[in-house]
């Protein structure tokens, strides 16, 4: 079950304008439906949601969240429409994604 | 101290406001302490008040005979460390940069904050300028007791008991 | 294999004036961006810039970004692919590319890398929880996205993205708790510093983050004193309730294209890492090699724009195309590195890059 947290999207910020009516994406986090905004990134829509963990670690499975932000560190790497490492700080969110924790490595399913 | 705390000494603060018979009209106080390669304050006044000259790394010094208290490098300085001040009878006169939402509205009555945070009596909001030229940074008029003229810093909004 | 003329990698600040400039001499070029967007770390910055006029001073980060790619936008002499990550630069000037989901193998006479830099990260306890985040993560978070990093935040040190980056938490609504700093003084400008203060944030020198708690995500976080040997002074210890520990520890240059392609490199901690040695006019070991930005040094944003600028021409210069005032902008461009550099916060830069020649004050 997702977390949620309210109010973690701001909407009033003294310098900034923040398009409130932004289309909203569906898709799917560890099977359940959840939704972003168009604009967002896959971890940006994931946080939004109150979700701060996005992968585990290899071998001892801390949990682990993004760091960087722009796609350096892949702290923040999940499984996305099944594919592995795919650094989601810097993948915008589509329509109908599949998102899923990757606890391990990473398996590509080569057909 | 400053390299210590981020809050200058009373001396410091001192040094940059002008006797306080000048100030019976408003000047800007600059409270720009360190050298840092930055001139917005001197290029945006258009009564030539503000020296920095050539090497921008110069802390800004201001002609208060020239100065007219407009208020156009409170806005302009990206540190925001820019006030204007004057003294009329009881009172102080601050114009203020203030850049949070929710935006004081005239009338108001705030909190007036001294440079540690700390609450130091009430301010009240007398006007507030928000003109595109500005680019989102507010400048607020606010009216304090003269008492509070070498303390005062900015405003905090009073949230309701 | 794609060929070109002029390869751009990295469209922020650096790279994007790199750009412009060559395109005033007539020389294409092709800008990668491994990022969705043109623009870098200024798309973040809110705050209003420093430095003079030239340096778009006075105008908030994000402005001037939006001002550089509309006229890269607008030039019919620069290309550009975004979501487009640079994978190695190879010593036969081969670059490959990973272009959305395609590889691609590009050739090109000359390569200007732009690649600036990235978090360092802080060692204490439990620093790979979530809710630990860069501080260039927090603001994009902010201030791309729109997302509040946590209601309570606890921000690791106290240079001027430390600074910064607090106040531009108050602005988005969430409560900063304290800045903390390992040193004895604080490290950034001291009117970054003195906004924190008077807006009710307190500054903790000689302080650092002994450990993050919390089983998913962070939760609490505990703060220790240090000695003047940076050593835990035991029994200081202070536990805070916070959702997320920004760390703004210092930057470091992403230069590994450079080590890739075998520029002469050397290791300078005062200008932040390991950087390419380079001529006065940013070009590196190899000819046809040339690196602008904080990929050269870790210096602020008025500099990566200069440094683009100029670079911009000197690379265009060696195609062939001369832009009609080539040695007046060369002369201007250098002359405002050096003030930007001469006030005493460009003092560590200055020891860096005399470090970097091989000459050295303290020989």
């Amino acid at each position: 079950m997702v977390e949620r947290v309210k109010c973690v999207r701001i909407k009033n910020h003294p310098i900034l304008k923040f398009n409130q009516d932004r289309k909203k994406l569906y898709f799917t986090f560890n099977g359940e439906k959840v939704y972003g905004y168009e604009g967002d990134t896959i971890a940006s829509a994931l946080h939004a949601l109150g979700v701060k963990k996005l992968s585990e670690s290899i071998r001892l499975k801390r949990p682990r969240g993004f760091y960087c932000a722009i796609g350096n560190c892949a702290s923040c790497n999940m499984i996305v429409d099944g594919v592995p490492n795919v650094r989601t700080c810097i993948t915008l969110l589509k329509e109908g994604v599949d998102v899923r924790t990757q606890t391990d490595k990473g398996v590509l399913d080569v057909k | 101290m400053l390299y210590k705390e981020g809050v200058p000494t009373q001396d410091q603060v001192l040094s940059k406001f002008p006797s306080i018979d000048v100030l019976i009209k408003p000047k800007a106080i600059i409270e720009c302490y360190e050298n840092i390669p930055c001139n917005p304050c001197s290029t945006s006044c258009p009564f030539g008040a503000i020296t920095i000259n050539e090497n921008i790394n110069n802390i800004p010094v201001v002609d208060f005979d020239k100065c007219t208290g407009c208020g156009i490098c409170a806005y302009s300085c990206p540190g925001l460390a820019i006030t204007v001040s004057r003294v009329k009878e009881s009172k102080a006169l601050f114009k203020i940069p203030y850049e949070f939402m929710p935006s004081p509205i005239e009338g108001e009555i705030w909190y007036a904050v001294n440079r540690y945070g700390e609450v130091i009596g009430d301010a009240k909001i007398i006007k507030v300028d928000n003109r595109p030229s500005q680019d989102k940074t507010l400048l607020v008029h606010v009216e304090v007791d003269k008492s509070l003229l070498y303390d005062f810093i900015t405003i905090r909004r009073k949230t309701n008991g | 294999m794609l060929n070109r003329e002029l390869v751009i990698i990295g469209g922020g600040p650096a790279g994007l004036c790199a750009a412009l400039n060559a395109a005033k001499s007539g020389q294409s070029s092709l800008i990668i961006e491994r990022s969705p967007m043109l623009g870098g770390q200024l798309i973040k910055q809110t705050h209003m810039f420093f430095g003079s006029e030239k340096q778009y001073a006075k105008s908030r980060g994000f402005e001037i970004a939006e001002k550089l790619i509309e006229e890269v936008r607008k030039s019919p002499l620069i290309e550009v692919w975004v979501n487009t990550t640079a994978l190695g630069l190879y010593e036969d000037k081969v670059l490959t590319v990973l272009k959305e989901e395609e590889y691609l193998k590009l050739k090109a006479d000359a390569y200007i890398i732009a690649t600036g830099a990235s978090e360092k990260s802080l060692a204490f306890e439990n620093n790979d929880l979530p809710g630990v985040y860069g501080a260039g993560a927090v603001q994009t978070l902010m201030n791309v996205y729109g997302v509040k990093p946590g209601h309570k935040i606890i921000m690791v040190g106290s240079g001027n993205i430390g600074l910064i980056v607090s106040y531009q938490l108050l602005q988005a609504g969430v409560k900063v708790i304290a800045v903390v700093e390992a040193s004895s003084k604080i490290g950034g400008y001291k009117v970054h510093a003195a906004k924190l203060r008077r807006y009710g944030i307190p500054i903790y020198i000689n302080t650092t983050i002994k450990k993050a708690i919390g089983k998913d995500f962070v939760e609490k976080v505990e703060t220790i004193k240090l000695d003047d040997n940076f050593e835990f002074i035991p029994g200081t210890e202070q536990v805070y309730d916070v959702d997320a520990v920004c760390v703004a520890v210092g930057l470091s240059p992403l230069s590994q294209l450079l080590t890739m392609v075998g520029c002469e490199m050397k290791y300078v901690s005062e200008l932040g890492g390991v950087v390419p040695v380079l001529s006065d006019k940013n070009e590196t070991s190899i000819p046809g090699i040339y690196a602008c930005g904080d990929v050269c040094a870790i210096e602020e944003a008025s500099s990566a724009i200069v440094e683009g600028y100029l670079t911009g021409l000197v690379a265009s210069k060696f195609l062939g195309k001369v832009h009609p005032e080539y040695d007046k902008l060369i002369d201007q461009y250098k002359q405002e590195l050096t003030n930007l550099r001469s006030g005493p916060f460009g003092k560590k830069l200055r020891d860096g890059f005399l470090k970097l020649k091989g000459e050295s004050n303290a020989l």
